[in-house]
């Protein structure tokens, strides 16, 4: 299944590893958020890219020690039906200032994309033949917002206030 | 009433042709129904038993003369020639097709309209009072404060696949005449000890299977508070809200679950924990701009009172009972606000058709400020009226059929589609509510009996509010056969009450009979007739009229 990175197909170089698995020597890797908070140290301590993988009902802010440390955040949509990673995108990006990947996994259906931009992911797995083309298409099906979010603050209560400036400037 | 500027219209505009873009794929096959179900809600299309049905947004049940043509023409052209109003001031076209449905998009953005949001697990369209900025008894107008949560709702990228559907209704008045307690948020505008307008918010009633009534999470938020607050409940409740049964879906359950005091302090939690970039605050000079649309119109100075009005009423003794039964009391000396009950005997509550809703709008235009609003009690009204032009309003319904003198009388019945039209129905609940409207043919004992609320649903979904009918009317399925159950002591208002379940069920043609000899009873023990049923049995209790609803002959 293709990976986009911010809308480019990219080579997934990660790997999760299962809970009580052994750890390969390299690589980048993913973890559950209970092996994280219980082995962080020596994950942390060796010289590789981690990351961690959150279940649905996980909270971020049990990662916010750590974020500046990590490189992924794997969010999942069981079903696409099933919204509460775009709380947990929310929360890493705006909250607690995360600034490495956010990645969708499951059930990623084309339709929901310009929900996920919005919400602060910047890697989708999509099972999609042009994915690239879905991706852009989706990313700029609507021109204006009513809410700030992740991408943006330039909402359209914004830019009607800039309108205003600008005319009492005139 | 509001306009929209270019952002919202552009909004509309690009809503539509995604809309066309799903379509046209789930027609080519590209996109499976079982995906396409989730997009299709969130423009109000369902699948029911013989069509799609299409539900328009009416924000805050205001319409313009304009747009109610609009529609009749969508009526006219895209359906069977009429549409159905809803309990949450929306409108349902019954017999549409799927692939016409975005030139019905386009048409309605034409005049400034859309169905984003009337279906799916999103938050729904906002409803409220529908005398806000003609009654006498409200605070302020909150219709400002709806536009203001109907934008910030709109295509929130993160509210957007809720456990379960969110229904957000404002007042500003006692009487609520939103049923603000049985909403999933209902928000009363009142002051606080300073004397500054805010908001109360209450979390978690509802109705469908579950009833409750809302409890005050928060006594008073400030308006600058108020978009960022509902963002801590929203996000309290998407990361929290069951997602395991969809029957325990809605925030209700959340709340009850955790309790009152938990649920409060997670959401004062979340709310005290929202940095700068967090924060939904509006610059006062946007809250300025959408407050000037809804400035008061331009009223006449008149006495309060009207001779022509007068004159006409002791000529004509039909009008007399609809002035009587019709009118609601206006802040302008002079003026009226009328209710166009949608409700005349045999027909479905809350049909109308084309040509009706071109005479409202006719009449709207030339005797209403261009004003027309959808009520929960699914009837029109026209919230301006001058009281000297009340006999041509009269007469101009009268010849569009839509002078039915019962608002808010034991006739003016709320009901779901049923059976049917609707597939997740167990009974048919047209038919009953016709049955028991004919119990008040007679107009003189209908006006005898007085105020009655009486709700009728055609499964536990509740869509015709049966919970909360002074007299609720519940259609179950045994076996095969069609049931009724009664419920006693509902009601909607500020002292919203969820009804109780009498007794066994009865058959489709036992209903009135036995409604018949429950109003009986009614008539015989209350102590004046100003007493609504619901406070006789208060006063009473429920065990008098419980005996006389089964005690056939």
């Amino acid at each position: 299944m293709p990976l986009l990175k911010d809308g480019k197909v990219v080579d997934d170089v990660w790997a999760f590893v299962e809970d009580g698995h052994e750890l390969s020597p390299g690589g980048c890797i993913t973890v559950s958020l209970a092996r994280f908070l219980s082995e962080h140290d020596q994950l942390l301590a060796r010289n590789r890219s981690i990351g961690v993988r959150l279940a649905v009902s996980d909270d971020p802010a049990l990662l916010a020690p750590f974020l500046d440390q990590l490189h992924l955040i794997e969010l999942q949509f069981p079903k696409y039906t099933d919204g509460r990673a775009f709380s947990q995108s929310q929360l890493l990006r705006r909250r607690y200032n995360y600034k490495g990947e956010i990645r969708a996994t499951g059930q990623v259906l084309r339709d929901q994309l310009r929900l996920m931009i919005r919400s602060g992911f910047d890697a989708v797995m999509i099972d999609e033949a042009n994915a690239e083309g879905v991706y852009d298409f989706s990313a700029h099906e609507f021109s204006e917002f009513y809410q700030a979010a992740s991408d943006t603050t330039d909402t359209i209560f914004m830019k009607r206030q800039k309108k205003r400036e600008e005319k009492a400037a005139e | 009433m509001y306009r929209y500027d270019e952002f919202d219209e552009t909004l509309v505009r690009e809503r539509a042709k995604q809309f066309r873009g799903q379509v046209e794929r789930r027609l080519k096959g590209e996109l499976k129904e079982e995906n396409f179900k989730p997009l299709r809600l969130q423009n109000g299309v369902y699948l029911q038993l013989h069509a799609y049905m299409f539900r328009i947004a009416v924000p805050y049940g205001q319409l313009s003369s304009r747009k109610l043509r609009q529609l009749a023409m969508i009526a006219d052209k895209y359906d069977k020639g009429y549409g159905h109003f809803t309990t949450r001031q929306n409108i349902q076209f019954n017999w549409i097709k799927l692939a016409e449905i975005p030139d019905a998009l386009e048409a309605l953005a034409d005049v400034e309209m859309h169905a984003i949001q009337t279906s799916g697990n999103c938050i729904r369209n906002v409803t409220s009072d529908h005398l806000a900025g003609a009654a006498f008894d409200e605070l302020e107008d909150p219709r400002p404060w709806c536009e203001i949560i109907r934008q910030w709702s709109t295509f929130h990228p993160e509210f957007s696949a809720l456990p379960r559907k969110f229904k957000i209704a404002v007042t500003a008045a006692t009487p609520d005449r939103a049923a603000v307690k049985v909403h999933d948020i209902g928000l009363l505008m009142k002051k606080n000890a300073e004397g500054e307008v805010g908001f109360e918010v209450l979390v978690g009633g509802g109705l469908g299977r579950t009833p409750y009534i809302g409890l005050t999470i928060r006594d008073w938020v400030s308006k600058q508070d108020l978009l960022s607050y509902l963002e801590a409940n929203m996000r309290v409740y998407n990361r929290h809200g069951r997602r395991d049964n969809k029957y325990k879906a809605r925030i209700k359950i959340l709340v009850n679950e955790l309790g009152e005091a938990e649920y409060r302090r997670e959401v004062e939690e979340e709310f005290a924990n929202q940095n700068a970039w967090e924060k939904v605050v509006l610059p006062q000079e946007e809250v300025d701009r959408i407050t000037a649309y809804f400035a008061p119109p331009k009223f006449e100075t008149l006495p309060a009172k009207s001779a022509a009005l007068d004159a006409a009423i002791a000529a004509d003794r039909h009008f007399a009972r609809w002035t009587k039964n019709n009118l609601r009391a206006h802040k302008i000396p002079g003026y009226t606000a009328v209710h166009i009950a949608l409700k005349p005997q045999g027909v479905a509550p809350g049909d109308c058709s084309s040509a009706q809703m071109r005479a409202a709008a006719d009449i709207a235009e030339k005797f209403g400020l261009d004003d027309i609003r959808v009520a929960h009690e699914q009837d029109l009204v026209l919230p301006h009226v001058k009281l000297d032009d009340v006999p041509a309003v009269y007469a101009a319904l009268k010849a569009a059929d839509m002078h039915a003198s019962n608002a808010g009388l034991g006739s003016d019945i709320i009901a779901c589609p049923g059976l049917d039209y609707c597939n997740l129905s167990n009974a048919r609940s047209i038919s009953v509510a016709n049955e028991v409207q004919a119990l008040f043919a007679d107009p003189e004992f209908e006006d005898e009996v007085g105020t009655l609320h009486i709700n009728v649903s055609g499964c536990i979904n509740a869509c015709g509010h049966h919970h909360v009918g002074h007299i609720g009317i519940l259609g179950v399925d045994k076996k095969g056969e069609e049931f009724y159950q009664i419920l006693f002591g509902g009601r909607a208002d500020e002292k919203a009450a969820i009804g109780e379940i009498q007794g066994p069920g009865l058959r489709h043609e036992e209903v009135a009979p036995a409604l018949k000899r429950v109003i009986s009873r009614y008539m015989e023990l209350r102590i004046s007739k100003t007493e609504k049923l619901a406070d006789t049995m208060t006063r009473l209790g429920q065990a008098p009229f419980k005996e006389a609803l089964y005690a056939s002959a």
